[in-house]
């Protein structure tokens, strides 16, 4: 690992080995996120090549655990693809905030816009320069699609091998993965905590009460609508 | 749902993410930096994420069921209180949910 660090960094500043250090590491964590999609994936009717396929193409993890919760609830087509183009719309503005940086000239915009993802954003944004926010974008970008795409396989196949207990194991898990993605919005650090956690709140009751009521993975939907209408949520000063 | 329904939901999601993200690379910052768009980006995935959580612990279809998925979700917030990483967060959940359906089952 280290000689690999330290061949990449060539003959290049501390500062080139931190930001790739950074990318990998990260890289690594997101990676085991993948297992979790493929199972969860699996779990809500998805075969592998249709999980590879959403960890190819789609390769944005919100989205991707959004489209197979709501078809694992049940949902339409309809319903999954809205609620992974909800939470799409983030790398829309992350790509706004990338291209000062990244300057994606020409058709090389194509191929960056794949990799803009909440964590190349992240890096690139906190590297030092301009230099160095490439450098962190793509060496982030590669290690996580990399990753992500070959624990979906594994996520995908070891659910699908899985008998009656690791299957109440596997159901218990997915909402546990979704909740590990909400954790950090309601977390006292993240801005404007106290209001994601009243939308939060909002959005779970309103599902559950819409439950008996609406044709299953609507009530998700019909839940961020409702939260998005209650009105303009107040700014923190 | 039929494997071409599955295979469209794949496909059009993707399709739509991917544009997403190219029109942030496209467009004019000022079309995206406007306040409904920040409210969308702020706020939104908390309150879809919330009522994954909701629906995925404890409702089946058109009914609420309390099972070992909701076991393990108090499992899982717990761990995330105690700040462990994502993967043991995972497996404590898991491990709850398999021990509810053998008590049980």
């Amino acid at each position: 690992m280290d000689t690999r660090r330290f061949s990449l960094a060539g003959v290049s500043s501390p500062t080139r080995t931190a930001v790739l250090r950074d990318a990998v590491g990260l890289g690594l964590a997101v990676g085991l996120y993948g297992v979790a999609f493929g199972a969860a994936a699996d779990a809500a009717g998805l075969n592998t090549w249709q999980a590879m396929t959403m960890s190819l193409l789609m390769f944005t993890g919100a989205s991707q655990f959004a489209l197979v919760g709501v078809l694992g609830a049940g949902g339409s087509a309809l319903a999954a693809v809205g609620s992974a183009l909800l939470l799409g719309t983030r790398n829309t503005v992350y790509g706004v905030r990338l291209v000062p940086l990244l300057k994606p000239h020409g058709l090389r915009r194509f191929g960056t816009a794949h990799w803009v993802i909440d964590e190349t954003t992240a890096l690139s944004l906190a590297a030092p320069d301009r230099e160095m926010s490439r450098l962190a974008f793509l060496a982030s970008g590669a290690t996580i699609y990399l990753l992500w795409n070959a624990t979906t396989v594994v996520g995908s196949l070891g659910a699908a091998a899985l008998g009656g207990t690791a299957q109440a194991a596997l159901d218990a898990v997915v909402p546990a993965a979704f909740l590990a993605l909400l954790w950090p919005r309601l977390r006292r650090s993240f801005p404007e905590a106290a209001v994601q956690r009243r939308v939060a709140l909002g959005g779970a009751v309103v599902a559950l009460a819409l439950t008996p009521f609406v044709p299953p993975g609507v009530q998700v939907i019909a839940a961020v609508i409702a939260v998005a209408l209650a009105g303009r949520p107040r700014r923190a000063s | 749902m039929s494997g071409t329904a599955l295979w469209a939901a794949v496909l059009a999601g993707s399709l739509g993410c991917y544009l997403l993200k190219l029109a942030g690379l496209s467009v004019p910052a000022a079309w995206v930096e406007q306040p409904w768009v920040a409210r969308i980006v702020d706020f939104v995935p908390a309150a879809l994420l919330a009522a994954l959580v909701a629906v995925q612990a404890v409702t089946s279809g058109h009914d609420l069921v309390l099972d070992g998925r909701l076991v393990g979700l108090a499992v899982a917030a717990l761990a995330l209180a105690l700040r462990a990483p994502f993967i043991v967060v995972l497996v404590l959940a898991g491990a709850a949910g398999a021990l509810v359906h053998v008590l049980t089952g």
